[in-house]
């Protein structure tokens, strides 16, 4: 495989969006019949990659080669006419159009009279054919397929154009287990007629079943390639988060763990089967008094989605919460807030601050909405609130009356932090708190967190950061794919290590069990494709 | 002076003074106020302005409001046909032509059905979460059919002196009906800048995400808004039937929809919502009212009054653009490195557009 020369060649490619640096001298390969995973965490590059080589963004320098031919996409259609075609995470097909349609959208058979619809729909029936879909009906509308299917459809339309690249942006976020089978099914077939497929997803387990080769991006920049059976979960993950196993290994818990008996004490907040349908499977959580509890995970594993239940900013489907012992319904932010819970959202800019309010304003909106807005808080009150978090957290610069789009993003979260202290909370939830700040001001944070549990507070402590986890908390809730997969109590021995072999170790035990990937699957990719190929799908078309 | 040029509305200050020196150029007295030798009212053109501009300082108000939460509201004019109707019919069944009791009850009872179809907005717009321009839509459209139904399509007519006196009475020579425009605005500017209503309005309008998150209930906030809107609208109902004690369903209120936003506009309030400013609101109305009284007293055909309409409101919104005024920075002093990144592109997006 490795012989021939690759059939997408991407070198020292540099894009930079002002003041960032999205990709820094990236290389990629993409060779013919093999399905190849593009790794990273969130804000690692993927997308952005993905789309220089779409042609939806111009690259600043570096080349792309394609069959040995440099080549320069000047718009999404350049790179449709170099073979490369792409179905993006939503699918993107006119529902109400039929089936035959959107999969010759734009490609229609012209005839002498326009569009010739009868030698269309027979060019669609083909198109599907060669995923094994010749059993669907071209004339029916889109609409009556599932989710599952939309998205088989868009892949034909993506291949009815002979296309020598397929790119898949995250398929699988929306389909049950089952149809990921279906779905791994056709690639593989596609793989086996030469198409290189470039695949990406969050779901690690399924990059070990599909992939045979993978690159890893963190940061922006090149982390490496890899055949997949070469690298195992362990140096994935920690290749992605950017610590060697030393570096994991060294860094001990650092708060101390009076042996504390869990068991005695009634929690503060207890979730029994607490899930949502697509976020997060029913999950059993208790949190305790002046307790830091870490989410450790990676992102997409369902610890934003777990905290936004117990918030109310999602609506839990099933399970119940009790707080102080008490059953409670938490239906929105605003109920979560008049429990005494606070949720500082990861998603600063969109959830967390309003730009054009001053500090001020900002800090003292959630107490504000408590009150109602018949009573407003009396200047005076303002004043002290305001003075106390912006010294307590120290923001900068220290005036109540900027607009906070002009502070820095540390000081932006500082200011979140107050808004969510002078509500007084009883359980604080911190998701991301330090993501994208600096140094200075990640310390400050953390610190914050610290002597927010010595007071009685109860912190849920949320970061892609395993080692600031590790710091912080007294208890780890580990999840992965959705679902918790295990709960370490704090202490000197716990490392960032252990949490990475939990999510590692529980990939190959679930990967097993869920039937999506066997031993020998996992082992030669290759022949397991062969296997399972010529089967027709077993999705059913949802009428 | 310097802080009042910075302000958004200072153009609409411009363009009214703009559009006086103008009647006074074509006639020297128009300025001039009198006072009536039999009443001791005022009486002059900027007397009857003032008149005409309180019904939509009313509007334009509750506009404001509602603009910020990120909505809009449609249905005032018809809201105002709605209101005008109840009150004309509630006049001339209960009869009493000198009785301030019914002309209470017909106030009383207006501002109720006013208050309903707000509510019937918000509730649509809060809790079905219809889109508040096609909520809206709806209830302009079926504003006018209550209004006809009401008044059973006749123009109607009444006599009540205390109501008249509210659209046509004077108080220390001053024109009553402005005086309650100016008391009703400043309450409802007391009311949302002393309380926390104008900076949740505000929050809302920004961030709407955001806000939820930190805990505001926006359900509530918007009702409330749309609520007021339609009580405002209602009053301004009253001042407009008020003058001629007669309701004509197919004019009263028509596109002071329109007016509304426009004031809204000029008073530099973004209707993509957000910060507003009621002070803005109130030079827009005047301007309105200025540029209503301009047309008819130049002489200027009232076929040609919506495209004069237009052009002073298009030369305002331009003056306010930000777009329009660093294209004029950059005519002035064109930086290379700044053509190349921000002037061309606008361009270029444009032709997309086009092709």
């Amino acid at each position: 495989m490795s012989e021939a020369p690759p059939l997408v060649e991407m070198r020292d490619i540099s894009i930079e969006f002002p003041g960032v640096k999205a990709l820094d001298e990236v290389d990629f390969r993409l060779f013919q019949g093999e399905v190849h995973a593009l790794m990273g965490e969130n804000g690692a590059g993927k997308s952005t990659l993905i789309k220089a080589l779409t042609g939806v963004y111009k690259i600043d320098r570096g080349s792309i080669l394609v069959a040995g031919q440099e080549r320069q996409f000047h718009g999404t259609g350049d790179a449709q006419s170099a073979g490369i075609s792409t179905v993006y995470q939503e699918v993107n097909l006119v529902t109400n159009l039929s089936i035959g349609e959107n999969v010759m959208l734009g490609h229609e058979v012209r005839g002498a009279f326009g569009v010739n619809w009868r030698a269309t729909h027979r060019a669609a029936t083909e198109a599907l054919a060669g995923l094994g879909l010749d059993h669907l009906d071209t004339h029916k509308p889109l609409s009556t397929l599932s989710i599952a299917m939309q998205q088989l459809v868009a892949i034909s339309r993506a291949m009815a154009i002979k296309a020598k690249v397929l790119i898949l942006d995250e398929p699988t976020s929306s389909l049950d287990s089952a149809e990921v089978e279906g779905l791994f099914r056709i690639l593989r077939s596609l793989r086996d007629q030469g198409v290189a497929i470039l695949f990406v997803s969050h779901f690690i387990d399924q990059v070990y079943a599909i992939s045979d080769r993978l690159t890893i991006l963190r940061n922006g920049r090149y982390e490496g390639e890899y055949l997949t059976r070469d690298l195992d979960r362990h140096a994935l993950i920690s290749k992605m988060i950017g610590k060697d196993f030393g570096v994991l290994s060294a860094l001990g818990g650092n708060r101390r763990v009076e042996s504390r008996d869990y068991a005695a004490e009634a929690p503060l907040l207890a979730a029994k089967g607490v899930g949502r349908r697509g976020s997060i499977e029913p999950t059993d959580l208790d949190i305790h008094r002046g307790e830091v509890v870490g989410f450790a995970g990676l992102l997409g594993s369902g610890r934003t989605e777990l905290a936004r239940l117990l918030y109310g900013a999602d609506r839990a489907e099933e399970g119940e919460l009790a707080l102080h012992g008490k059953r409670v319904d938490i239906k929105s932010p605003a109920d979560g807030l008049g429990k005494r819970i606070a949720f500082s959202t990861e998603n600063r800019r969109d959830e967390g601050i309003i730009a054009d309010l001053t500090v001020r304003e900002n800090m003292i909106l959630a107490v504000q909405a408590e009150r109602g807005w018949a009573r407003p808080i009396p200047r005076k009150e303002q004043d002290e609130l305001v003075d106390k978090y912006i010294t307590a957290l120290n923001v900068r610069p220290a005036d109540p009356n900027r607009l906070i789009k002009n502070l820095s993003g540390g000081n932006q979260q500082k200011v979140l932090l107050g808004r969510w202290l002078a509500t007084n909370p009883e359980l604080l939830i911190l998701d991301e708190p330090t993501r994208g700040i600096d140094v200075g001001a990640k310390a400050e944070i953390q610190e914050a967190v610290a002597a927010l549990a010595e007071d009685g507070v109860s912190v849920v402590f949320i970061s892609s950061e395993l080692e600031e986890v590790v710091r912080l908390s007294e208890r780890i809730i580990v999840l992965k794919d959705h679902q918790k997969i295990g709960e370490i109590v704090n202490g000197r021995d716990v490392t960032a290590q252990q949490v990475v072999d939990i999510i590692a170790a529980h990939g190959l035990e679930a990967a097993a069990e869920s039937g999506i990937i066997d031993a020998e699957a996992d082992l030669h990719p290759v022949e397991a494709a062969h296997a399972t190929a010529p089967v027709p799908p077993t999705m059913e078309e949802d009428s | 002076m310097r802080e009042l040029i910075r302000k958004p509305f200072f153009w609409g200050l411009v363009a009214i003074f703009a559009l006086l020196a103008l009647n006074v150029l074509k006639d020297p007295t128009y300025l001039a106020l009198s006072i009536n030798p039999v009443n001791g009212n005022l009486v002059g053109n900027v007397v009857d302005i003032l008149r005409a501009s309180a019904p939509i300082l009313m509007i334009a108000v509750g506009m404001a409001l509602v603009i910020a939460t990120g909505g809009i509201d449609l249905s005032v004019g018809s809201v105002m046909a709605v209101s005008g109707a109840v009150s004309m019919v509630f006049l001339k069944d209960a009869g009493q032509s000198g009785s301030i009791g019914v002309a209470l009850g017909a106030i009383g009872l207006a501002l109720l059905v006013s208050a309903v179809l707000g509510a019937v907005n918000g509730v649509l717009v809060a809790y079905v979460g219809l889109q508040p321009f096609i909520s809206t839509l709806i209830m302009m459209l079926a504003g006018r059919g209550i209004a006809k139904v009401i008044t059973e399509g006749q123009n109607t007519s009444a006599t009540n002196d205390p109501f008249r006196w509210i659209a046509n009475g004077f108080v220390i020579g001053l024109p009553v009906v402005f005086l309650f425009a100016v008391a009703i605005v400043i309450v409802v500017a007391l009311v949302v800048r002393r309380s926390a209503l104008g900076l949740m309005i505000e929050a809302i309008g920004i961030n709407p995400k955001a806000s939820r998150m930190a805990g505001i209930r926006p359900s509530g906030l918007l009702l409330t808004v749309y609520i007021l809107s339609a009580v405002l609208a209602g009053v301004a109902g009253i001042m407009s039937v008020g003058t001629v004690m007669t309701v004509d369903v197919s004019r009263t209120g028509y596109q002071m929809e329109l007016d509304a936003i426009l004031a809204v506009v000029i008073g530099g309030t973004s209707l993509s919502g957000g910060k507003f400013s009621i002070g803005g609101a109130v030079v827009g109305a005047l301007l309105i009212a200025t540029l209503d009284k301009t047309i008819v007293f130049l002489g200027i055909s009232s076929s040609a009054t919506p495209a004069f309409k237009a052009i002073v409101i298009i030369v305002l919104c331009m003056l306010q653009s930000d777009r329009v005024r660093s294209w004029f920075v950059q005519r002035r002093k064109p930086p290379l490195a700044k053509l190349g990144t921000t002037g061309v592109p606008s361009k270029q997006e444009k032709q997309e557009v086009t092709a």
